[in-house]
């Protein structure tokens, strides 16, 4: 079973968060052309080893995490908010 | 019969007898006995019947590598088959029987079998009934499917109870810095070398006492060593199998609460499911003996050696009187001297010819001679054996006891469970485990150690590994090297049969021979794990304990290749069954998910609501009357509705509160229709896309002030589009300065429809200005007061087409808004309405829900195209029109009628050209109700082209799951009022 060390609750199941997706992806302004905007939902690398996806801790605190975990080995190297304002309070609280 | 049982020799307890039935027939056995040991005592010897020679089969063994007895205990609803009877403890009034046999395992008519062998080599079933020709092209499936029942009555084992598990079982979770997996001498030193530096160690043992292979040794004391972990602080956990290792050192572990217990107390489970979460795991699961293949080497009565130990110094038990040992490694000499103390006459034939061992010369040795065939078939009457280096010219030995020892196998199940590949070790014969990145350190003889102080030095070293790995110490050590015996083990794997066809078996359980591993590479199933699955060597219970390295060993053989070259199937959890029971705990039945139920749910069902599940909310279905169906009542109030007034509990919905200074910029860029000009005190019914243009969910949001929303979303995608919310403004939009609350259980909300209702609300508010036309205007918001100094929040909002509201009031005060507002509708002859009535009142508006908007529609084609602004750019307006999403044969929502009005059709409906019935058709019906108003069926739906293409069309709807056809006509969805001139009265 995979643990998340959720920067607000602490190490949790993985079964407590809803896995996201991509989290090195920029999203297109909203009125960018239908190609920017195709690149950026359907394109996806298939990474051998680490990666960083998004996660929401959905049955815990709510945050959207940014998860750095490994495709083949399932070993998580870091975990931190997704919210910059909120990565600044986990850094100073540290 | 005369016992079996030594006087002085076994640790069970003697003045405790149990009694227990075997067959029907009843016997005596010891508190401290397993099922097994009590058979052998009462000098059973067959206890099953073989999977398909129905051979009779004795015990092999003393634990869980058991594939010979397996039995079924219990019986009705507690029938629980293919139990082990090796590691079934006895309990006064067990019930015990052989399985896999008619009319029982001494007498099985499908003994048969055993000389129509040919028949059912490997591959039997798949060649014969998977496509015989001429028949291949496609026919063999059907002849399998014909075949197939007959074949499994014939070729199971047990068979479980069909009626419900009336046992309870239940999911427990623990946390520890080490969790050791065996308790022999190697898991005993490491947890207790943990303990003493401090760290928090569970210890588990699949065994009822601690131990591990010490229990078969005739002077050890297991409660010494229980009391010493116990003062260290070490939660010991017997009766319990870590079946599975996991990511992030959590391992799954099954407990047997009752498994043992005549009649469990019925408040205790009767077995547990942990999830135990680590820092660090040691492994000491011990080593597995394996057999010898060679003819008949299954007839009851052949044993491994180490078995032989435990019925003798842990049961008191003496297997054989005469016994023959047949091995190829120094392990068996202690037993073989033990053996014959006891009283048996034995003989060591060990294939090794150069060779020194130290013994009380009780018992004759004879080297270089192995076991080539056992003559008997219920019991063995003798051994032929040979020198090694000329096969099969026999002597014969008298004998009644077969003890093998074809080498040990160390238990890396769990080790491969994380994907760690173990190394085939030349000089002992046998796997041993390989380094793991994770902090799993493998201890004792499960790394190959054969001897006490190595496996006690190993568990050690071990924790060291463990302390070092978790940064608590930086201590060098090491671990003895792998081996232990005087002498070099001789690889033994298969004495060959020259003389006729074979019975030489592999793998006990299911049956697999040598001959089947030679048939499966001549047919070119070379790899190791299509030979697995070929010849199901290695499945089943025992999941090849014993002799998936002999099967290895035959195929490299025949490949001309080492074993390491031919490889080891990858073992996967559980490394022991698991009942499906354990696996579900406690969520069962009504527990198997949550149930979400409104705070005026009891006031519903007191009102006579009968319930519908909608996912996992519990919602009023309809309110029927004396005698009423539910047509009957749905229809009536539908029509109330229409003609007066009714009430409808929408606390479903999913509710957000949407609050900061960016709230409008944000609900812009969510909804495809614009919110920024939306005034405060007004609704707005809006429509979100993904980013990839197609419709999310629909809902309403409230301006309840300059910097605060109300937001409502459908019953099914609430969370979702919670969680999308919070991800845009987490992750996309961090600048903007909105925050969203789900206040789904805060809020309890209902809906007041018909004409009617303003006069209801109006009796029912305190203040009856705030509801006038004037002062709430369609779409018009206010947060005011029920009688009663009540707080709500009302906006006329209309779902039915009706003059309507919705009132929303804090949860605490859900049931006085329910009987203040009903008390009222009832002096309007109004009436309450479920699920099922607002379906058709929507339905017949042409508004769409979850049926519609299934993740395939895009707002065009539900005919919301004028809910898609030109003036702004939201999520999915890029992509709304892309590729296929713009061809103009989508299929477009539009409304069903019956051609001859007194038919009826159904959800599901494939609507075709009336002639081409066939396909997909060119659209379907997806909601369909009877309409009050209009006096018959109406349904909602889409064609390719929609509305304009087919309008004056007969077409056909085809449904062929009810075996029905009709003739219809699309119209406008919007089937009622389409100018909204009810809603704006
Ligand atoms: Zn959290």
């Amino acid at each position: 079973m995979i643990r998340i060390n959720c920067p607000y609750c602490g190490e949790r199941d993985h079964s407590e968060f809803s896995y996201g997706g991509d989290a090195t992806i920029n999203y297109p302004s909203l009125d960018a052309s239908e190609k920017e905007w195709t690149e950026a939902i359907f394109f996806r690398k298939n990474i051998k080893g680490f990666q960083f996806e998004t996660w929401h801790h959905s049955n815990g605190c709510r945050m959207w995490l940014v998860v750095e975990r490994s495709t083949v080995t399932h070993e998580i190297k870091s975990v931190k908010p997704c919210h910059p304002n909120l990565q600044k309070v986990v850094e100073n609280n540290k | 019969m005369k016992t079996r049982r030594l006087d002085n020799y076994g640790k069970i307890n003697r003045d405790k007898i149990l009694s227990f039935s075997w067959d029907k027939k009843n016997y005596k056995g010891f508190e401290g006995d397993t099922l097994a040991s009590a058979l052998l005592a009462n000098n059973i010897g067959i206890v099953g019947r073989s999977f398909k020679y129905h051979r009779p089969r004795g015990i092999f063994s003393s634990g869980v590598e058991e594939s010979g007895a397996l039995v079924t205990i219990g019986s009705k609803d507690r029938r629980d088959p293919n139990v082990r009877a090796t590691t079934q403890e006895l309990y006064n009034g067990l019930e015990a029987s052989g399985q896999n046999a008619f009319p029982n395992v001494n007498f099985d008519l499908a003994g048969i079998n055993n000389y129509l062998g040919r028949f059912f080599a490997a591959g039997f079933y798949y060649k014969t009934f998977m496509g015989i020709p001429p028949l291949e092209w496609g026919k063999g499936t059907a002849i399998w499917m014909f075949f197939e029942k007959f074949i499994r009555k014939a070729a199971g084992m047990g068979s479980a109870s069909r009626l419900p598990d009336p046992d309870t079982y239940e999911h427990a979770h623990d946390f520890c810095d080490l969790i050791v997996v065996g308790s022999g001498p190697a898991g005993v030193a490491a947890a207790i070398e943990a303990a003493e530096k401090k760290l928090d160690v569970i210890l588990v043992e699949q065994d009822s006492l601690v131990g591990g292979d010490q229990l078969a040794e005739n002077n050890f004391d297991n409660s010494q060593i229980k009391n010493q972990l116990e003062n260290l602080g070490i939660k010991i956990m017997t009766r319990t199998t870590a079946f599975g290792l996991y990511d992030n050192c959590v391992v799954g572990l099954l407990e047997r609460v009752t498994d043992h217990i005549s009649a469990p107390n019925v408040n205790i489970p009767r077995q547990r499911f942990w999830t135990i979460r680590a820092k660090h795991i040691i492994v000491g699961a011990g080593a597995i003996e394996r057999h010898i293949a060679f003819n008949n080497n299954d007839i009851p009565g052949v044993m491994t050696v180490n078995a032989s130990k435990h019925y003798l110094n842990r049961y008191g038990v003496l297997t054989g009187k005469r016994i023959a040992i047949a091995t190829n490694n120094d392990s068996v000499y202690e037993t073989a001297q033990q053996l014959s103390e006891a009283g048996a006459n034995v003989t060591v034939l060990d294939s090794r010819t150069n060779f020194e061992i130290e013994t009380n010369k009780s018992f004759e040795i004879r080297k270089g001679y192995v076991p080539y065939n056992i003559n008997g078939s219920k019991k063995i009457h003798s051994l032929d054996v040979s020198k090694s280096e000329d096969i099969n010219k026999s002597e014969t030995i008298n004998c009644d006891q077969v003890l093998l020892s074809g080498g040990w196998s160390p238990a890396v199940h769990l080790l491969s469970h994380r994907g760690v590949r173990p190394k085939w070790d030349y000089s002992n014969a046998c796997f041993l485990p390989s380094d793991s990145k994770e902090n799993i350190t493998m201890v004792g003889s499960s790394r190959g150690l054969w001897n006490k102080n190595d496996c006690i030095a190993s568990g050690i070293a071990g924790t060291t590994d463990a302390l070092n790995r978790l940064g608590i110490s930086k201590t060098n050590y090491f671990f003895p090297k792998p081996g232990g015996w005087k002498n070099p083990i001789q690889p033994l794997y298969e004495v060959k049969y020259k003389k006729s066809r074979s019975k030489s078996f592999v793998d006990y359980q299911h049956d697999v021979t040598t001959d089947d591993v030679r048939l499966a590479h001549r047919e070119g199933f070379i790899s190791v794990e299509h030979l697995k699955r070929y010849t199901t060597l290695g499945m089943a219970n025992d999941q090849g304990k014993m002799g998936n390295i002999i099967g290895l060993s035959l195929m490299a053989e025949l490949l001309n290749k080492e074993i390491p070259e031919v490889g080891t199937t990858v073992f996967r959890p559980p490394y022991t069954p698991v009942s499906i029971g354990a696996l579900s705990g406690r969520n069962v039945g009504k527990h198997f998910r949550p149930l979400r139920v409104t705070p005026m749910h009891q006031w519903n069902i007191d009102h006579g609501a009968k319930m519908i599940e909608v996912g996992l909310y519990q919602r009023p279905w309809y309110y029927p009357k004396e005698n009423e169906t539910l047509s009957d009542s749905y229809i009536r109030e539908a029509s109330t509705v229409r003609k007066t007034v009714g009430i409808c509990d929408i606390t479903s919905l999913g509710k957000i509160a949407i609050q900061g200074p960016d709230s409008s910029e944000f609900l812009n860029r969510i909804y495809s229709n614009g919110f920024s000009k939306l005034q405060v005190g007004k609704a707005r019914y809006g429509i979100m896309l993904r980013d990839d243009g197609i419709v999310m969910d629909d809902g309403t949001s409230w301006r309840l002030a300059e910097n605060e929303y109300f937001m409502t979303t459908s019953t099914g995608e609430a969370a979702k589009v919670m969680s999308w919310l919070e991800e845009l403004l987490q992750t996309r939009w961090t600048n903007l300065n909105v925050n969203v609350t789900s206040v789904s259980e805060q809020w309890a909300g209902v809906s007041i429809a018909g004409p009617k209702s303003r006069e209801v609300l109006n009796n029912c508010v305190d203040d009856s200005l705030v509801v006038t036309n004037n002062n709430l205007p369609f779409m018009g918001v206010t947060s005011t007061f029920l009688k009663g100094n009540i707080p709500c929040r009302i906006a006329r909002i209309s779902f039915s087409g009706e003059l309507a509201f919705e009132v929303y009031v804090k949860s605490d005060f859900a049931n006085t808004m329910m009987d203040l507002l009903w008390e009222n509708a009832k002096k309007y002859d109004g009436c309450l309405y479920g699920l099922e009535a607002l379906g058709a009142l929507r339905v017949e508006k042409g508004h769409v829900t979850a049926a519609e908007l299934d993740g395939r529609v895009t707002i065009d084609d539900a005919g919301l195209s004028k809910m898609a602004s030109t003036k702004k750019s939201y999520i999915g307006s890029a992509m709304r029109k892309r590729g296929v999403l713009k061809n103009n044969d989508r299929e477009i929502l539009v409304g069903f009628f019956p051609t001859n009005l007194k038919e009826t059709f159904n959800a599901g409906t494939i609507v075709c050209e009336k002639n081409n019935i066939k396909g997909q058709g060119i659209g379907r019906i997806t909601s369909v109700t009877y309409s009050p108003e209009l006096g018959h069926w109406i349904g909602l739906g889409f064609v390719k082209g929609g509305l304009d293409k087919w309008k004056d069309t007969n077409l056909v709807g085809a449904d062929p799951v009810r075996n029905k056809q009709m003739n219809l006509k699309v119209v406008s969805p919007h089937m009622i009022d389409p100018n909204g001139e009810r809603m704006y009265a």
